[in-house]
């Protein structure tokens, strides 16, 4: 399939349009929470958050016996802030530090989760169908009321970010002398916090709790490479996030059997190869390239003795 | 009896992490209008006294008093200087937005730093020589830069009260004497500095006052009063070893000061 055949489906094809459309959307909105995750080092959890919803999505299905994305939604984004508390009561209250208390509540509510899933595709319930393509996700279930309701509530977490921008920023660089001006950061930190949870429930139907991670890191990561100022960051981050998206849908739609989550992931992944090669100030290229050139200009220069070289 | 109030009253203040206590049972009193130094071995609490005093970590027991009121009431009138080691300098980010942090305090919510600010930084800068520099990548400055940019953003803050911890550390002789002169600047417009303070040369040379700790306040006074031989050796213990007296140093040369520095803060803590 050529290209302007891909450009023409991408317009007048209704999957299509409808699945790139959410992805795209999605890509955003976890491309700008995701740097708030890296500058404040706290890009593991996502990793968490997103397999601890599983359990959420299960639960939902079972409790209300609806596959409505909007329910489920609802479920994971409960069982993942419930993580994220887990997780910091286990830090506050033991001796357990960070990484050991990530991996445990990942893996815990994962157990679980999986657990859940394959209780519930035993039962005697056709509804179930389906439920473990939260696993890797299945964008090619996303209709137009779903684009809607991932638009919605990513347009609601991308005007929070710009209401509290300079809170955000200061507390992801400086959390201690926010502090000490009398600035919320626990509060603060509690509402990003809840953005990311936001963010991660909303591509979970699309690209799955396994890969989630990545729409959060690596989009963030390649952006991050490119500029210095944190407003560009942030835009190139949720731009590259839509490219992966859209990109991926793309790609999955013109090849046999390729399923769209883990090609978006691959594009974003694309995306990060070459920013950490090319980009200017930051890239591996470039700075070979100057390095190269710094020693051949002192190689043509004799050894200064006093005199002009 | 206004006149008399101090800039920081601090009481039979304790605080501990996981029952080990890190500072235990502190009174210190700082009079307005003073440069005080913080002085004590690596793990005497004086970081912790700035943080309590700032009400950034837990304390159990004590009472701390900004003017004669509670903290919470006199954030507005306290700066902060923290180490410059505590942030990410690779934070997307330039000089002059740094110093702006400065400001977001007494902006409140929802509102953007915009003229007025932008020339308060401006402002700041210039007075720490770093005018030149705002905008500049802030991963781009040497450590003394980097100190100088943190004193701007204290600064902004527009404070009665500048607590800072370690101001000089890992900075240049001639930063140094820029960073001293402005804190002796800052006491002449009637404002209080605490520093935490590593140099224990300089200390009769720079401050006024003293704040001898090892997590119990040894002593707490006029330089020329408690910065005493024997108040030294309580607070260091073993560890001062065969340093000499502490003399009103005459400015002569501060590479021999750095390296004395660098003999006294030899045991270096695990930060």
């Amino acid at each position: 399939m050529d290209l302007l055949q891909l450009l023409h489906n991408l317009i007048f094809d209704y999957t299509l349009r409808t699945v790139a459309a959410g992805s795209a959307v999605l890509g955003v909105v976890s491309g700008v929470l995701g740097v708030y995750a890296m500058l404040r080092r706290q890009s593991l959890l996502g990793d968490a958050i997103s397999h601890a919803a599983l359990p959420g999505v299960v639960l939902a299905f079972l409790l209300t016996r609806s596959k409505a994305p909007l329910v489920l939604l609802i479920g994971a984004g409960l069982a993942g802030w419930l993580a994220t508390a887990a997780m910091t009561s286990i830090i506050r209250s033991t001796r357990i530090k960070q990484d050991s208390a990530l991996g445990l509540v990942l893996s815990v509510f994962f157990g679980v989760g999986i657990l859940l899933l394959t209780f519930a595709q035993r039962l005697p319930d056709a509804r179930q169908a389906g439920l473990d393509t939260y696993l890797f996700g299945q964008a090619a279930t996303l209709v137009e009321r779903d684009v809607f309701s991932i638009a919605g509530l990513g347009a609601a977490a991308l005007l929070v970010i710009v209401l509290f921008w300079k809170e955000f920023k200061l507390i992801s660089f400086d959390r201690e002398f926010a502090a000490s001006m009398g600035l919320a950061v626990n509060l603060l930190d509690a509402i990003l916090t809840t953005l990311m949870v936001i963010a991660i429930a909303l591509g979970l139907q699309a690209v799955g709790v396994v890969l989630m991670s990545a729409m959060l890191i690596a989009p963030a990561a390649a952006a991050r490479q490119w500029t210095d100022r944190l407003a560009w960051v942030v835009l190139l981050a949720a731009s590259f996030g839509a490219l992966a998206g859209v990109g991926g849908a793309l790609i999955s739609s013109a090849g046999q059997g390729l399923s769209t989550g883990p090609t978006i992931v691959l594009v974003a992944s694309l995306l990060v190869l070459i920013s950490l090669l090319f980009a200017p100030a930051r890239g591996l290229l470039p700075a070979w390239l100057r390095q190269f050139r710094h020693r051949r200009a002192l190689a043509l220069q004799p050894p200064a003795n006093g005199e002009e070289p | 009896m206004n006149t008399s109030v101090n800039a920081i009253t601090v009481t039979d203040l304790t605080v501990a992490y996981r029952e080990k206590p890190v500072l235990w049972d502190v009174d210190v009193e700082v009079p307005v209008g003073t440069l005080t130094a913080v002085v004590g071995p690596n793990g005497a609490g004086k970081t912790t006294l700035l943080k309590a005093i700032l009400g950034l970590v837990q304390t159990a027991a004590g009472q701390v008093l900004i003017l004669g009121r509670p903290y919470a009431e006199q954030r507005r009138l306290v700066g902060y200087v923290p180490q410059r080691g505590s942030v990410d300098w690779d934070f997307p980010t330039n000089v002059l937005d740094v110093v702006m942090m400065g400001r977001y305090g007494a902006l409140g919510w929802l509102r953007r730093p915009g003229k007025k600010e932008k020339e308060q930084a401006l402002e700041a800068l210039e007075k720490v020589g770093m005018l030149s520099f705002a905008s500049r990548q802030i991963s781009q400055l040497s450590g003394g830069q980097q100190q100088r940019v943190f004193l701007a953003r204290a600064l902004v803050q527009d404070a009665r009260i500048y607590l800072m911890d370690e101001p000089f550390q890992g900075v240049d002789a001639v930063t140094e004497r820029a960073i001293i002169t402005l804190l002796q600047e800052l006491r002449a417009a009637g404002k209080t500095v605490v520093a935490v303070h590593h140099d224990l040369q300089t200390v009769p040379e720079y401050f006024d006052r003293v704040v001898l700790l090892n997590v119990r306040k040894i002593a707490d006074g006029p330089v020329a009063d408690v910065f005493t031989e024997e108040n030294l050796r309580l607070a260091y213990g073993g560890r001062l070893g065969a340093a000499p007296p502490p003399e009103p140093a005459n400015g002569n040369g501060a590479a021999s000061r750095a390296q004395k520095q660098e003999v006294l803060r030899l045991p270096v803590d695990g930060r």
